[in-house]
């Protein structure tokens, strides 16, 4: 059974790139185009992975780190956070918020799809 | 004495023409045979200058602020 | 002719109202509450200057000479004119230094040198003893006037034992004693005698003035009428005018007169006793310096009617002009105004002699008798313990011992001299210690030997040419050394000195005697330096207004024993008072009694509150005896003066550093302030920056890197991918623009072509250039525009910008297909305003502060903006005095607008 994969981010361009490379990879993709839209699907169905931005309007990815981990059910999710603000001071907040790990943003495909493997096999 | 400021800078020249109007030659102004209103006009004279000295002094000194 | 027993009786009432009111004055100052602690009568006070010689005298004069008695009265005056400069140093120099007489003040400034002191009071005993036996006269005169008939000659008593002037001595005597030395003061401060002397002043005035208005406006028929009458008579001829041709120096003679009261009304001892020594605060000199001379002025009002009425009356050269003031009242047959003019005199003459005497006692008591006493080991000063009361008795002995000189020379020379003369004789005298003075409190380089030589040479020369010849005129002295010289030496003429002729007698004896005195003063100080001890009271005296009382440099080395101090207080103050006195010291210094240690400080106070009874050079030997001094050297002196000015200097400095410095941390903290919001700023400006320019530069990189892995890719796919990598390298391409164009503007480096401009043109352009966008978005765009607008000074590029801006936001926001955007121009006479209204959502309104805020674009839809548009914009309207707003409810859509002024 193949990996569900929740994407989201507010800039749609990324967004689409992001679900070809997803899908080329053989996962599901569902796709989010702000925080609370995320929040949504993920209570509709839990993801195996997170591909987060930080940056959205109405929730920043750093509210649904901090929602979800909240919650007893989504503390296991693998979050990666997608970041195109470079200061420490944002991946610290990130990571203590509870994301498992971080990409700066322009990203490698290969990387990043390296790293989603990762993520995934470590929690399998 | 002159830096003392203003209260001193007043009484010294006030000072100075007191004792220029109450000697010579000032006072040959009034060294004349002449009566005014009856009254011979040297000693008139010397009163008016004394009263009018007197006036100056009373407002230089209640009027100007001290600076202490 | 009034009875004795009347006379007699009135004047013993008026001498007991007097003490009356001297002894409640007392007695409420130990309670606290002081009558004379006010300007008032601080002034009638000084006018204890008007004796029986301004109430006699100045008639006199007038009858002889005309307006000749002015002067005397015109140099008080002068005086009073620089009261408050010099008047005031001298108070605040006493006060200071706890001095009680002008021999004291004088022998104090020059190293508390006990010969000056001496010099100076037997000076001024000489000198006033003429003055002193002047009052007797003037008493004794009006006394005998009004007891005795009109027309029989003056009965001379044969024996002094049967004069009635010498039991006036006595009595003057006795009441001076209870007036002036009932107790010891450390201040000698008399309250109830400054009092009594006050309500004189009173009497003396009103008495005067009665006197006036009875002879000008009763015997006479006013001002004009006595001069009219006496012009008729020819009286007025040569009184009136200076006479230059019988007296051509009348000129110098006038100035030498004004010149020598003005020292006088200083240096006169009672003068200086009731305005240095009595004063109870130095700012009631403000009053008095005007008070006074208004006194004077008034008293001399009706001098010249009183004498004109005289000669008129009695004849010119017939009757004592000296005697107008009583014989006018007696020849009408006005007994009662001639016993209230008695009055008036006798207040004048007692209210001299009661001041005068006890200020010439302080300075005998403590500057002859106390060295003598200090000295003679057989005395058994040393052994004795309390001595106050023999300083009292010393005293009262010396006011007793005055008046009977002053009895003695009437006795001798009083009746060959009119009261005036006589007293010009003790002015001269007096004006001997004017250089000494004056030039001790404004010249530091006055020495002792200068002071000495200059009052000794001026006092000689005063005793030649003045005294002796006064002496001679009465016959004590042959007159042959007058007219013909000493040992018949023609240059030697005590009133043709060195062969100087043309001035009169006065005159002369004041140049010779002031020129030697100044010239050996100023010679001999300049001749070697001061010592230590002169050098250091010179700076205590000239600089007292540059420190304040306490802080004054101590210039003392030794060591010394706390007790021995303390019993040597006690045994001149008395128990009670010195204890007091220490208290307070000790309370100043935050110390208690018994903690005391006797440092140079405490040296100086015991020294000082000695000064106050005894005088500083007695003081100064006392307190010699207990400690053990090091000798003062020069270097010493300018050692603590340095000390303390550096103290000073360094207290001020800390103090101006400590100021500065927290300022300095002020302006700092604010500066850092600043600065770590700027960093802020800036940090979330790249933050943003590298945000935007990522946003874009992520697509790109992975859709490119998505089409190098697979080549195979379908040709729509690979289609919409360039596309989407077209469009962020625009708006990379967008950014970086605006990025730049911000920081232009902000950084004040753009470049702005100000040219006209016509703003409905500018619309146009826009509209026209967007045209093809609202098209494709199906979006409607209406101009609403007056037919012509003011051509305003912009850059109209950056105008088109600021359009363009708000056309493609609008655009934005409001839907496809329903979208409406209306432009809307107007101008008033001071600017045009354009507003763009969308029919889009609308902006909430916690959004609408944000709007203007760089990179705080809000999201909508697909089209992303830079989110430095509307930034850029606001900044280019701010550029030429414009403001641009946001009007906007949600659901209402928005409207943005700007207003430039005409320029």
């Amino acid at each position: 059974m193949s990996h569900t994969v929740l994407i989201a981010d507010d800039e749609p361009n990324i967004l689409i790139s992001l679900e070809f490379l997803m899908k080329r990879e053989g996962f599901r993709v569902l796709v989010a185009h702000n925080g609370q839209e995320a929040l949504d699907q993920i209570a509709n169905e839990t993801p195996s992975l997170i591909l987060l931005d930080v940056m959205m309007p109405k929730k920043t990815g750093f509210d649904v780190c901090q929602e979800l981990r909240a919650q007893e059910a989504y503390q296991n999710i693998p979050i990666l956070i997608l970041t195109a603000k470079g200061r420490d001071t944002d991946i610290a907040k990130g990571m203590a918020l509870g994301a498992n790990d971080y990409m700066l943003k322009p990203f490698s495909t290969k990387e990043l799809v390296q790293k989603v493997r990762d993520m995934l096999g470590s929690v399998a | 004495m002159l830096k003392k400021g203003l209260l001193a800078q007043r009484l010294v020249g006030w000072f100075l023409l007191a004792v220029s109007l109450l000697n010579f030659p000032l006072l040959l102004l009034w060294d004349h045979n002449v009566t005014l209103w009856g009254i011979p006009i040297f000693p008139l004279g010397l009163f008016i200058v004394w009263t009018l000295l007197i006036l100056g002094l009373v407002w230089i000194i209640e009027r100007t602020p001290d600076e202490e | 002719m009034l009875s004795t027993t009347l006379v007699i009786s009135v004047a013993f009432s008026y001498l007991l109202l007097l003490f009356a009111i001297a002894y409640s004055a007392d007695r409420a100052a130990s309670k606290g509450r002081s009558w004379i602690n006010n300007p008032w009568v601080y002034a009638l006070s000084m006018a204890v200057y008007c004796t029986a010689w301004t109430y006699f005298g100045s008639v006199g004069r007038a009858a002889n000479s005309g307006v000749w008695f002015l002067p005397i009265y015109l140099g008080p005056t002068l005086a009073m004119i620089l009261g408050w400069l010099v008047i005031r140093k001298i108070i605040r120099i006493a006060k200071t230094y706890h001095i009680t007489s002008i021999a004291d003040f004088i022998a104090s400034r020059y190293g508390k040198s006990q010969r000056l002191a001496q010099l100076v009071t037997i000076i001024t005993l000489i000198g006033i003893i003429p003055y002193v036996a002047l009052q007797l006269k003037a008493i004794a005169n009006g006394y005998q006037l009004l007891t005795t008939s009109l027309n029989s000659s003056p009965l001379r008593s044969a024996h002094w034992w049967q004069d009635s002037t010498f039991y006036l001595a006595l009595l003057l005597a006795g009441f001076t004693i209870i007036f002036g030395a009932r107790h010891l003061d450390s201040n000698e401060r008399h309250e109830g005698m400054v009092a009594a002397i006050a309500f004189e002043s009173i009497i003396k005035i009103i008495a005067f003035i009665v006197v006036g208005i009875f002879v000008t406006y009763y015997l006479f028929n006013g001002f004009g009428d006595i001069f009219k009458k006496a012009q008729a008579l020819n009286i007025l001829q040569g009184l009136f005018n200076f006479n230059t041709a019988t007296n051509p120096l009348a000129h110098i003679q006038w100035f030498s007169l004004v010149f020598l009261s003005m020292l006088s009304v200083i240096l006169l001892p009672r003068q200086f006793q009731v305005m240095v020594v009595e004063s109870t605060d130095e700012h009631h000199l403000k009053r008095a310096v005007w008070v006074f001379p208004l006194y004077l002025l008034i008293i001399n009002i009706f001098v010249l009617p009183i004498a004109l009425a005289g000669l008129l009356t009695f004849g010119l050269g017939q009757g004592n002009p000296d005697q107008f003031v009583l014989s006018l009242p007696l020849h009408s047959g006005h007994e009662w105004i001639a016993l209230i003019v008695f009055i008036g005199g006798f207040s004048a003459a007692t209210g001299m002699v009661i001041v005068e005497a006890t200020a010439v006692s302080t300075m005998v008591c403590n500057d002859l008798i106390m060295p003598w006493l200090l000295k003679s080991s057989t005395f058994g000063l040393h052994k004795r313990n309390n001595l106050t009361r023999l300083l009292l008795w010393i005293r009262r002995v010396a006011i007793l011992v005055l008046l009977l000189l002053g009895y003695s020379y009437f006795k001798l020379a009083g009746d060959a001299y009119a009261l005036v003369s006589i007293g010009l004789i003790s002015f001269a005298a007096v004006a001997q210690f004017a250089p000494a003075f004056f030039g001790g409190m404004y010249w530091k380089g006055g020495t002792e030997r200068g002071a000495w030589g200059g009052l000794l040479i001026g006092f000689a020369m005063w005793v030649y040419t003045l005294m002796l010849p006064s002496l001679a005129k009465s016959g004590w002295v042959s007159t042959s050394f007058i007219t013909s010289g000493p040992l018949g030496i023609e240059w030697l003429k005590p009133e043709q000195f060195l062969g100087l002729t043309g001035l009169d007698n006065l005159t002369h004896a004041l140049f010779w005697s002031l020129w030697l005195n100044t010239a050996v003063y100023v010679g001999l100080s300049l001749w070697q330096r001061p010592s230590a001890r002169e050098a250091s009271q010179a700076l205590l005296f000239v600089d007292v207004f540059k420190r304040k009382p306490h802080a004054a440099p101590v210039f003392w080395q030794g060591q010394a024993n706390a007790q021995d101090l303390i019993n040597l207080l006690e045994r001149f103050l008395g128990v009670a008072r010195s204890r007091s006195s220490l208290k307070a010291y000790a309370a100043r210094y935050h110390l208690t009694l018994d903690s005391l240690t006797a440092d140079a400080q405490l040296v100086h106070f015991v020294e000082t509150q000695l000064a106050g009874a005894i005088g500083s050079a007695s003081a100064r030997t006392m307190i010699a005896s207990v400690v053990q001094e090091e000798p003062l050297e020069l270097e010493d002196v300018m050692r603590i003066l340095e000390e303390a000015s550096q103290l000073r200097a360094y207290s001020k400095a800390l103090e101006e550093k400590s100021l500065s410095l927290e300022k300095a941390t002020a302006e700092l903290r604010t500066a850092n302030e600043q600065l770590k919001s700027l960093d802020r700023l800036k940090d979330d400006f790249m933050s943003s920056v590298t945000h935007e320019l990522r946003t874009p530069l992520t697509s790109i990189r992975a859709l490119t890197e998505l089409m190098l892995d697979d080549p195979q890719m379908e040709w729509e796919q690979r289609e919409q991918f360039m596309g989407i990598i077209l469009s962020e390298a625009e708006r990379l391409g967008r950014l970086v623009n605006q990025v730049l164009d911000m920081a232009k503007i902000e950084g004040g480096h753009a470049e702005w072509h100000t040219t006209d401009v016509d703003m409905k043109a500018i619309i146009n352009q826009a509209a026209t250039s967007m045209s093809a966008s609202f098209k494709e978005k199906g979006v409607l765009l209406q101009l609403a525009m007056p037919d012509t607008v003011m051509i305003l000074k912009a850059d109209a590029d950056r105008l088109l910008q600021v359009m363009l801006n708000l056309l493609s936001n609008a655009l934005k926001f409001v839907p496809a297909q329903t979208g409406l955007v209306t432009v809307t121009l107007s101008d008033d006479p001071t600017g045009i305003t354009v507003a763009v209204q969308d029919n889009g959502m609308g902006i909430a309104p916690e959004q609408q502060a944000l709007v203007f805020e760089k990179f705080r674009q809000v999201n909508v839809g697909t089209q992303q903006g830079t989110g430095l548009g509307l930034p850029i914009s606001r900044q280019i309207i701010e550029h030429f005095g414009g403001r641009m707003g946001l009007r906007s409810e949600l659901g209402q859509g928005a409207c943005f607008s700007f207003f430039l002024p005409r320029i």
